[in-house]
């Protein structure tokens, strides 16, 4: 095992699709010899070269485009997406093309796609470029989505997505690039809908979502001084949904948090929620609490915005909220 | 007109045209007669654009269309009976009935799929005409689209981004003088869209798209061109549509005499005209219409007599079913 950052992480799948098979290539904005805004990139070029590694104009819509006629006749794009908010700009790409086009051909073609992106606020981005837009794509039947919260995963579940013949979206976490983790030399994938247990507990089950992970279990640090055991489950990828996991927690706990950076509106907590309310209605001791930003567009100034954004106190208030809820 | 195109050439522009006439004012009765659900566009007038263009590619081209697609379909070599059958919605179509019309594809004809999102073809052709290109084949790739689309954004990022590329990618934008209802001069202040490739440093063509000769012979010099490395073109075919933006359409937007005047310039009588001047005997050509009737006849017969789709298989084809990845 070696112990690198969450960058270093992403960058060692990029390498390592892009020696695997010549027809993986990276399109997008200043990844070449600037190395993309996160450094990610970083040393590509000089490796594979301009051919495989491209610059693209600041044309999101011609980056999706250009990736999702490439993956329909053969290459096996990476496409980045800077960050996350500029989906908004391109999303035709995504939602009209990308995840409709094998079944609007009857099966006849696949679409071997994987687009990076970078998610989340703490830096003071401000309103534009901090933003969390899971929920966005979840609610599109066609995509594959993934969420990793730490550096084993990055890794493994974006060499998964290259070698995976549909389109699928990482959400890299801009505050975790610099986090360290172990992953193994050698090389390894992680599948998708397999849901992580980081760690066990009895009391409480906290389902957390990329950066929230690490909020949980400094809240379960906390709690754990107080006596209470939590679980803390990561998704890891939300299309597919390892729910089984999830659920066989609940029965175990009876209490659930479900916590994530998005605003809690419309975000995918309410769909975690409401597959457990439906499925372990019978298990539950206490309403199913949620964890995410208050309803707001993410502000710049960092008071404000650690006013607006959760943390590990967030999830240490739920589960409080959780187990003091007398039925 | 004189033509110097070689015999099968002219023959097959006349071929290609009859049968998009054909198939296009048989579904227009089928749909009246509630055989076609959904919406219908057709390309009934335009038929010398795709006729043209597709004539100058190989069947390994790529090309991609728009939501009045099924001229480019048939341009590319699609079968009438397969065609049919998806516009009916049966399992034997094109797309086993899952997309219609307005999403007819058929990825071995390198027909990328008609789209019914304006502009959004411009865009994905590069993808293709990348895979082109970094897999060191000559192959071209062709995005259809309209005088609406070149409004989009999508439009302008595929030009640019075909031009830093030097991408094989070729842009024929059939200028029907109406985005919908909206005639031309309402939409954008050029008259000849063509004028947009200056801006991407581009050649740009502005061609009469009722002369399939014409269309033809800028189509064979764009291809050339992307071909020998010499990147993307911006064709613009000025053509009109006979029929409404949608069938069911009550176009008050333009006047009776207008779509006369256009009917009189129609590009099949016209082709068939020159080719009788050229000495091509009206027997020949009488036997191709011939042909297509009978073609165009089985058909509808096949689209009546093929299955519905099995509801079970609704939601089929979403993913590709992932085997081990690892």
């Amino acid at each position: 095992m070696a112990l690198i950052t969450y960058r270093e992480a992403v960058r060692q799948a990029l390498r390592e699709e892009l020696q695997n098979d010549e027809r993986v290539i990276m399109i997008g904005e200043d990844i070449a010899e600037f190395g993309g805004t996160f450094k990610v990139s970083l040393g590509l070029l000089e490796e594979f070269g301009p051919r495989r590694i491209r610059n693209t104009p600041i044309s999101e819509t011609a980056i999706l485009g250009a990736a999702v006629g490439a993956a329909a006749t053969g290459l096996r794009p990476i496409a980045e997406i800077m960050y996350s908010d500029f989906f908004a700009v391109a999303m035709d790409q995504v939602v009209n093309q990308a995840a409709k086009m094998r079944y609007m051909f009857g099966g006849k073609i696949s679409l071997p796609l994987t687009i990076r992106t970078a998610m989340g606020g703490r830096r003071s981005a401000a309103a534009q470029h901090s933003q969390c837009l899971e929920a966005w794509f979840l609610h599109i039947p066609g995509l594959k989505i993934a969420l990793p919260s730490n550096a084993y995963d990055a890794k493994g579940l974006l060499k998964t997505a290259v070698r995976d013949p549909n389109p699928t979206i990482i959400f890299e976490n801009k505050m975790l690039y610099n986090t360290k983790g172990e992953v193994p030399e050698e090389p390894y994938f992680v599948p998708w809908g397999q849901a992580n247990i980081v760690r066990e507990g009895k009391d409480v089950t906290i389902v957390a979502l990329s950066d929230m992970v690490d909020f949980s279990l400094k809240a379960a640090d906390k709690l754990a001084e107080e006596g209470i055991s939590v679980e803390v489950i990561d998704p890891r990828t939300l299309a597919p949904l390892d729910i089984e996991t999830i659920l066989a927690s609940v029965k175990k706990t009876g209490r659930v948090v479900i916590a994530h950076e998005a605003c809690v509106t419309g975000g995918v907590g309410a769909e975690i929620a409401a597959r457990i309310g439906y499925h372990a209605l019978d298990y539950l001791m206490a309403p199913i609490e949620r964890v995410g930003a208050k309803d707001s567009p993410i502000p710049f100034a960092p008071i404000l915005e650690r006013q607006i954004l959760p943390d590990d106190q967030s999830v240490v208030d739920a589960v409080h909220r959780t187990l003091d809820y007398a039925a | 007109m004189a033509t110097d195109l070689a015999r099968d050439t002219a023959l097959q522009l006349y071929t290609t045209m009859r049968r998009i006439r054909s198939f296009e004012l048989a579904v227009v009765e089928l749909f009246a007669r509630g055989k076609i659900p959904g919406f219908l566009h057709t390309y009934v007038g335009e038929e010398a654009v795709a006729a043209g263009v597709c004539t100058a590619l190989r069947p390994d081209d790529y090309i991609i269309s728009t939501h009045r697609g099924h001229g480019h379909l048939i341009a590319k070599g699609g079968r009438l009976d397969l065609m049919m059958a998806e516009l009916f919605g049966r399992s034997t179509g094109y797309c086993k009935g899952k997309g219609g019309s307005m999403h007819i594809a058929e990825p071995d004809l390198g027909m990328l799929g008609a789209n019914a999102i304006v502009g959004a073809g411009t865009v994905i052709i590069n993808g293709a005409a990348l895979t082109a290109q970094y897999l060191g084949t000559d192959r071209v790739a062709v995005a259809f689209f309209g005088d609406g689309a070149s409004n989009t954004g999508a439009f302008h990022e595929a030009l640019n981004l075909a031009s830093v590329w030097n991408l094989p990618s070729i842009f024929v934008c059939e200028n029907n003088g109406y985005a919908e209802s909206t005639p031309q001069h309402q939409h954008q202040k050029i008259a000849n869209i063509a004028q947009r490739a200056a801006g991407y440093d581009i050649p740009g063509v502005t061609v009469d798209g009722n002369d399939v000769a014409a269309v033809y012979r800028a189509a064979v010099e764009a291809v050339a061109r992307a071909r020998a490395g010499g990147g993307p073109t911006l064709l613009e075919a000025r053509t009109y549509r006979w029929r409404g933006h949608y069938e069911g359409d009550p176009q008050m937007y333009r006047p009776r005499e207008e779509i006369e005047a256009w009917e009189k310039k129609c590009p099949i009588e016209r082709w068939r005209t020159t080719l009788l001047a050229q000495g091509v005997p009206s027997a020949v050509l009488d036997d191709i219409d011939e042909h297509i009737r009978q073609e165009l006849e089985q058909a509808v017969a096949f689209a009546e007599e093929s299955p519905l789709p099995d509801p079970a298989d609704a939601r089929a084809d979403i993913f590709t079913p992932t085997s081990e990845v690892c």
